[in-house]
């Protein structure tokens, strides 16, 4: 089970908060500080995972968090997840981020602008703390139909379909469409039928 | 009306959206709080207007304000009205602000429900997936049991996007509303052969997810997820099974077995680190689940060890943390093959990564031995001057501590080695573990006394030195160890060489500036460097001169004291001070003072186990629940039954209160007692304040008298002048060992004699043998952790009370009965009637569980059926983790799981994956592995052809079918065999019966049962069993206990018989329970009916009061006889057997706790001698833990110890040895008359065999 994901800057202002169990907004803050202490410093070049802090978890709990230039994404899990699958999982997460709504340079911004937008993202990856889809062409393509809906009843505000189109129209040779969470993707090989 | 639209839009065309807000907010940098609760304001103005676009807009900025840490929750029925608006713009915004800051006692809730069922049954997917993800994050009890249905229904969706939703939110009901896992299980299941990968990795998750918390129930499924992890190509599902698999390995070693190869083939060919994690974790959780006496899987060991080695070598730092997790695993059970990896480990310490350098250090507690400790120490010690960061040197400076003196300071060969490692640490600046050093100083100097002359010395060192280490002394904690250093100088001051040296620097102005407490043991210990100055310069009269001047001395100092705001150092400052000008004025008269003044410290300080106050016997004749003043008169009955209660529940849960007024207190009780007395005695304050770390390092004790403190003579006493160096102890330590070799082999002979010794005192627990070599230079003196004497294993259960998965611990396994195959509404439940209906056949088979009796005066009793049901079944789940291969319940894994989920229903289920996990060869024809695995009792030369239906499918689509046939069988096999008194109950014979209770060997066992035949005639047959007890261990009313018996009932006419009664003649001993308002001669109704040819298993529960004699209940089953035109009642006699055996719970044991219990004292012994027996040790053992409920707690060779616990908490214990076909059992209860009777129960076993 995954039981929060926090994104938040290099000053540990938060940009993105889920939570998959009840906690009060102040101690939620509390969380975020005490996650943010913990991973702002370290090294990038060290390992991803942490085991939890005090507030959020405990012995069951790791913190496992990637380093995206200004941003960190930080998944708390208990011991049923893979440590190395949730890894991957946050990069297609943000790399589902980028494709549909922006372009590689203006994260910074990204959060900034369309908050909301990365909520109805992670919402077709996370489901009430278990991992819905990590096939990323399978994520991209529901969370632009929903877009495409909004756009058609008028659209709540004409920003984030406007960078939908503008995506479209730009082409990325570098962001590989289909990346299927690192090597998951093996053929396993016969094993003896029982 | 028009009007009003177009003035909303404009309106909003002027409002903040979202992001203006953020805009705004970060262009008030300064006064960001008051920016936003005009913000805030401005929200709830629009909330106030009609427009739903503009609520929207207002909810979207609150959810954004609610991240940022802003309480939201007034705006809650705004959040569901935006719900609820029918475009799915704001819907989407609706369920996100819900599900960002809704939770169980958010009241609005209530009012989502029929909002949330029209959305679920939207025709657009997105409606229903919004609804769904929303739904994820809030789901409360109640909604949970209101909209179970409807995400059941979308569970079978026809758009996979929905379905995988709605598989995967079933988790969240499931937790919420537990009832509704047994209904809707069986479509989950289905859920795992979608032809949606998404969908069926939903599936595994959710089971995973389940069955982490309460593996039991799943590993039926295990053929299926084995199926899955050959078949899946997602890496994801992977992962998840063979992490399921991981969870289900410790309760079923077989399983482990098969998934050797599988696992071990996809570690070779898999190129995804992640899963190639994963698969040797799992391998590795087999092998530990494996370790009790499997045939070596060296080679797999050694194939998780060599690729976790490629993990840890990799550059890439993640792979590196992982790989030595792992390994940390692995080292638990198999040291060896991690240790010979400690370069590896030792290099990783050098790692600029602090997560992966502690990784190691966790590695490296496990590796020590005897022989590298003083490397690995001195390595550590290195990294120690090298750490930047107080954080890591602390951590190191903790693992140093915790190497060294763990299992009792076990590796340690040299203390003065480790007392000069102490010293040095003393140099660290800023440590927050000074205390944890201090301890560790106390601890060692008290309990080596052959350490002693040494440790004072050093602690006079660094009393002299005291400055180097008082740098600032508020916040330097090491300023701690000084405080050891002065009690250690104190105490020991015969010792010191020059103790006039150590008073004067201890008596420095500058120890005025420390910590108050510090100051106070100096004081004190002032005082008794005192007394041995004046011993030493008394009588002699050139002497007497510096005895004065160290009066002069203290006289002049201890004012300092004096004037301390810390009270205590002032009081004893004080005291001190008046008592030596006292003595000084003895000595100007040359009175002899020294006798009098070094009595006043005399006596031996002992060390004292930190548990020895709690276990301080209750005085005889105190009886700690009787009244000290009457109580308050008025509610006698009351204060009775709470007091009887009481009782009960202090008998159960520890015996060991009550037992000491029961027992006699003999010899050993009372040298035990005097032992603790004295200990009291000898107690000062300072010793119980200083030895915090005693607690750790008490771990397993020997008493004292059985240690003697051996005092090697160490040739060369190291004079280290000022600080010592460690280093130079490892090279003496060589030396030392190259002697002690050379000694070894001259005096073989004796040596052999005192090895012998020292091998029994070391209690088992001897490193390899290597080890042995190593002798230590100073025996560490050792106190008794004396724990409770009856103390067990806890039986409590230590889970989280409040844990919601607790709820979910449902047997899954058993057929759903119609009543349960819709979801319950709790308002419109219909009452069922107890009886089924003989149409339907299939409702007769349906087990009658109390569970079902949904009769509204059942269901008192139903309730506590289930608790105590569930109770069971942890325990029973406790036990398969605690215990190896050789040690589960009743040795058939069918019983046990009989045990554990009565119907007999469940059984062909658990014939199948018993066939599956037994080693028979796999027939990749799933028509051929169907045939033997629903036909049990082929085996017995029947040529029945089963259905043929693959194993799986026949658990969940045609169970009756297959039950059924199952019937037929049986009785054909009766017109066969037609009295058969062991009824081999539902399990294959011969060939796959591979039991559980001998994994590691092969070889067959005779099948066993405990069903007993009861009693037949021409119409039925009545089979009973016994072995499934229920202690009641609430204690009920009643001191009493429970035992359950089952009956299955078998038609073996062509009629239909109904209405079955079963009726017991109670003794005075025990009674048939009867349901509330029955008379005490009336019979039960059997729950069920008996079409021809069907069998069918009742339970019976009886109370016994007296559980040391075996019994018999005569009672009788009426029934009646239904033929076409006719019917006809008929009786039939049985008599119940009730042997002391049945009253036996299997109950798991450690072997320290048993070995306590045997020492205890307690128990009364009894043997007895087999002669003749040619059965296998392990049946033998099998045949005793089955048939008379005994669990194996240590087997060597062939001699066994074996536990077990009645019903009313007697222990029993039994040595098993067996030489040459003959047997005998030596056997010890705290009840003479059970043991007598169950030991000849068990001659009675074995003779009829």
């Amino acid at each position: 089970m995954i039981k929060a994901i926090l994104i938040f800057n290099n000053h540990g202002k938060p940009r993105l908060i889920r939570f998959y169990e009840y906690f009060a907004e102040d101690v939620q803050q509390q969380i975020i500080r005490e996650t943010f202490h913990l991973v702002s410093k370290r090294d990038d070049n060290v390992c991803n995972f942490l085991e939890g802090g005090s507030l959020i978890g405990g012995s069951d709990y790791k913190l496992i968090y990637r380093h995206y230039a200004t941003l960190y994404f930080v998944f708390c899990v208990d011991s049923s997840e893979s440590e190395l699958g949730i890894l991957d999982l946050i990069q297609v997460c943000y790399i589902t981020l980028l494709y549909t709504y922006h372009l590689q340079v203006c994260y910074i911004t990204l959060l900034y602008t369309y908050p909301l937008q990365v909520h109805f993202i992670l919402q077709e990856v996370v489901m009430g703390g278990m991992v819905l889809e990590t096939n990323m062409n399978e994520i991209v393509g529901q969370v632009e139909l929903q877009n495409r809906m909004e756009k058609s009843e008028g659209g709540f505000s004409a920003a984030p379909a406007r960078a939908v189109s503008a995506v479209k129209n730009i082409n990325l040779p570098e962001m590989p469409r289909n990346i299927n969470i690192g090597d998951i993707n093996i053929k396993v090989p016969s094993l003896s039928p029982f | 009306m028009a009007l009003k639209i177009v003035k909303g839009s404009i309106d909003r065309m002027f409002d903040k959206n979202l992001q203006d807000l953020v805009r705004g907010i970060r262009n008030h940098k300064e006064d960001e709080a008051k920016y936003i609760s005009t913000c805030i304001d401005e929200i709830k103005q629009e909330l106030k207007q009609d427009n739903i676009a503009v609520k929207a807009n207002a909810v979207c900025k609150l959810t954004y304000l609610q991240m940022l840490g802003y309480d939201v929750s007034w705006a809650a029925f705004n959040i569901v009205e935006v719900m609820s608006s029918s475009k799915f713009t704001y819907k989407r915004i609706g369920y996100l602000a819900a599900s960002q800051c809704f939770h169980e006692s958010t009241d609005v809730i209530m009012l989502t429900t029929n909002q949330i069922r029209k959305d679920l049954s939207s025709p657009n997917q997105y409606d229903t997936g919004v609804a769904l993800t929303g739904l994820s994050c809030f789901v409360t009890p109640d909604l949970a049991r209101d909209l179970a249905n409807d995400i059941m229904t979308l569970m079978s969706h026809t758009k996979p996007y929905i379905r995988k939703k709605a598989v995967l939110i079933m988790y969240k009901v499931f937790l919420k509303y537990p009832e509704s896992l047994r209904p809707a299980f069986p479509r989950l299941k289905e859920k795992l052969e979608d032809p949606d990968p998404g969908v069926q990795s939903a599936a595994v998750n959710v089971i995973c997810e389940l069955a982490r918390r309460n593996p039991k129930n799943y590993l039926s499924l295990a053929p299926l997820f084995f199926k899955l992890m050959t078949s899946s190509t997602n890496n994801w599902v992977l992962i998840k099974i063979i992490k399921l698999f991981g969870a289900l390995t410790p309760l079923e070693p077989r399983l482990g077995k098969k998934l050797i190869e599988p696992l071990t083939n996809l570690i070779h060919s898999t190129s995804a680190m992640s899963l190639l994690y994963e698969c040797v974790n799992t391998v590795i959780a087999v092998l530990i689940s494996l370790s009790s006496g499997m045939p070596n899987h060296s080679a797999s060991i050694q194939l998780c060890v060599q690729k976790l080695r490629i993990l840890i070598e990799d550059s890439d730092q993640n792979l590196k943390y992982l790989g030595l997790l792992a390994m940390s695993k692995i080292l638990k059970t198999h040291p060896k093959s991690v240790q010979s990896h400690k370069d590896l480990i030792l290099q990783c310490l050098d790692d600029k990564d602090e997560s992966i350098r502690l990784r190691a250090l966790d590695l490296l507690y496990g590796m020590v031995s005897k022989k590298n400790l003083m490397e690995i120490v001195k390595k550590l010690m290195l990294h120690v001057d090298k750490a930047e960061g107080t954080t890591y040197r602390d951590e190191l400076l903790t693992k140093i501590i915790d190497i060294c003196s763990q299992s009792n300071y076990q590796y340690i060969t040299n203390f003065e080695w480790y007392i000069s490692i102490l010293v040095e640490l003393t140099r660290l600046e800023g440590t927050r573990h000074g205390h944890l050093i201090a301890s560790q100083m106390l601890d060692v100097a008290i309990r080596v006394k052959a350490i002693r002359a040494f440790a004072v010395a050093q602690m006079a060192t660094l009393l002299d030195n005291a400055h180097l280490l008082t740098g600032n002394t508020q916040r330097n904690g090491i300023c701690e160890v000084l405080y050891a250093a002065a009690w250690i100088c104190g105490e020991f001051s015969e010792h010191l060489e020059e103790p006039m040296v150590t008073l004067e620097a201890m008596l420095r102005p500058k120890v005025a500036t420390l910590p108050g407490h510090i100051q106070a043991v100096y004081v004190q210990n002032a005082a008794k460097l005192f007394a041995t100055v004046l011993r030493g310069h008394e009588g002699v009269p050139a002497d007497s001169m510096v005895a004065q001047e160290t009066s002069q001395l203290l006289i002049d100092r201890l004012p300092l004291f004096v004037q301390s705001s810390n009270l205590e150092v002032q009081e004893r400052a004080s005291c001190i001070l008046q008592l030596v000008k006292y003595i000084q004025k003895l000595q100007q008269k040359d009175v002899e003072v020294a006798e009098e003044v070094t009595a006043l410290f005399a006596g031996e300080l002992n060390p004292v186990a930190p548990k020895a106050q709690k276990k301080v016997p209750v005085p005889e004749g105190l009886d700690l629940d009787v009244w000290i003043n009457e109580p308050p008169s008025g509610s006698e009955s009351e204060d009775e039954g709470r007091k009887s209660k009481g009782k009960a529940v202090f008998a159960k849960e520890e015996s060991r209160h009550t037992k000491p007024r029961y027992t006699e207190v003999d010899e050993k009780e009372l040298a035990k007692r005097r032992e603790v007395r004295k200990a009291e005695q000898a107690n000062n304050p300072f010793y119980i304040k200083a030895s915090p770390s005693s607690q750790k390092v008490y771990q397993d004790g020997v008493g004292v008298e059985h240690i003697p403190v051996v005092q090697i003579d160490l040739s060369v006493p190291l004079k280290v002048p000022g600080m010592p160096m460690s280093d130079q102890y490892v090279k003496l330590e060589e030396e030392r060992r190259e002697r002690n070799k050379a000694d070894k082999k001259k005096k073989k002979d004796k040596k052999k004699r005192e090895k012998g010794e020292k091998g029994r005192r070391r209690r088992g627990d001897s490193g390899p043998e290597s080890e042995e070599d190593i002798t230590p230079a100073h025996m560490v003196d050792i106190v008794t952790e004396e724990m409770p004497e009856n103390a067990l294993p806890s039986d409590d259960d230590d889970k989280d009370p409040n844990d919601p998965h607790k709820a979910l611990n449902i047997d899954l396994d058993k057929p759903l009965a119609d009543s349960e195959k819709k979801l319950p509404v709790r308002s419109h439940r219909p009452d069922e009637v107890l009886k089924s209906p003989m149409e339907d056949r299939q409702v007769v088979e349906v087990v009658p569980e109390p569970k079902k009796k949904t009769g509204k005066e059942k269901k008192e009793k139903k309730d506590r059926k289930k608790s105590k049901e569930k109770k069971k079944k942890h325990k029973q789940e406790e036990e398969e983790d605690l215990m190896g291969a050789g040690s589960e319940e009743p040795v058939q894994p069918e019983e046990t799981k009989e045990v554990a989920a009565p119907p007999p229903a469940s059984t062909p289920e658990a014939s199948d994956l018993d066939f599956w996990l037994s080693n028979a060869p796999v027939p990749s024809n799933p028509q051929a592995a169907a045939a033997p695995a629903s036909t049990p009792r082929t085996a017995s030369g029947m040529a029945a052809v089963a259905p043929d239906s693959e194993p799986e499918e026949a658990k969940d689509t045609e169970p009756e079918e297959t039950k059924s046939s199952t019937h037929k069988k049986k009785k054909q096999k009766k017109e066969k065999k037609k009295k058969k008194h062991h009824h081999n109950h539902s399990d294959g014979a011969g060939d796959e019966s591979v039991q559980n209770g001998t994994v590691e060997e092969e070889e067959p066992l005779p099948p066993m049962s405990n069903y007993a035949l009861l009693a037949e005639n021409s119409y039925i047959k009545m089979m009973k069993q016994d072995a499934d007890k229920v202690c009641d261990i609430q204690g009920n009313l009643q001191d009493g206990s429970q035992v359950v018996v089952s009956v299955i009932f078998e038609n073996k006419c062509d009629s239909f018989i109904k209405s079955m009664e079963f009726n017991v003649l109670d003794s005075l001993n025990s009674k048939l329970q009867r349901p509330d308002g029955a008379g005490p001669h009336d019979g039960l109704i059997v729950p069920f009916q008996l079409p021809p040819g069907i069998s069918n298993e009742a339970r019976f529960i009886f109370s016994v009061q007296n559980i040391v004699m075996p019994q018999k209940l005569k009672g009788t089953l009426t029934f009646i006889v239904k033929t076409d035109d006719s019917s006809t009642h008929e009786k039939l006699d049985f008599k119940l057997h009730f042997t002391c055996t049945s009253y036996l719970i299997t109950t798991p044991c450690y072997s320290d706790a048993y070995s306590k219990l045997l020492e205890s004292g307690d128990l009364k012994g009894c043997s007895l001698k087999l002669e003749g027996v040619n059965q296998p040790f392990h049946h033998l053992l099998a045949r005793i833990c089955f048939h008379h409920h005994f669990s194996v707690v240590e087997r060597i060779d062939s001699c066994a110890s074996m536990y077990s616990r009645s019903i009313q908490g007697h222990h029993m214990c039994l040595l098993v040895k067996t030489a040459d076909q003959t047997v005998s059992i030596d056997a010890k209860c705290d009840e003479p008359g059970l043991l007598g009777n169950v030991l000849d129960e068990i001659k009675l076993t074995f003779s009829q065999c």
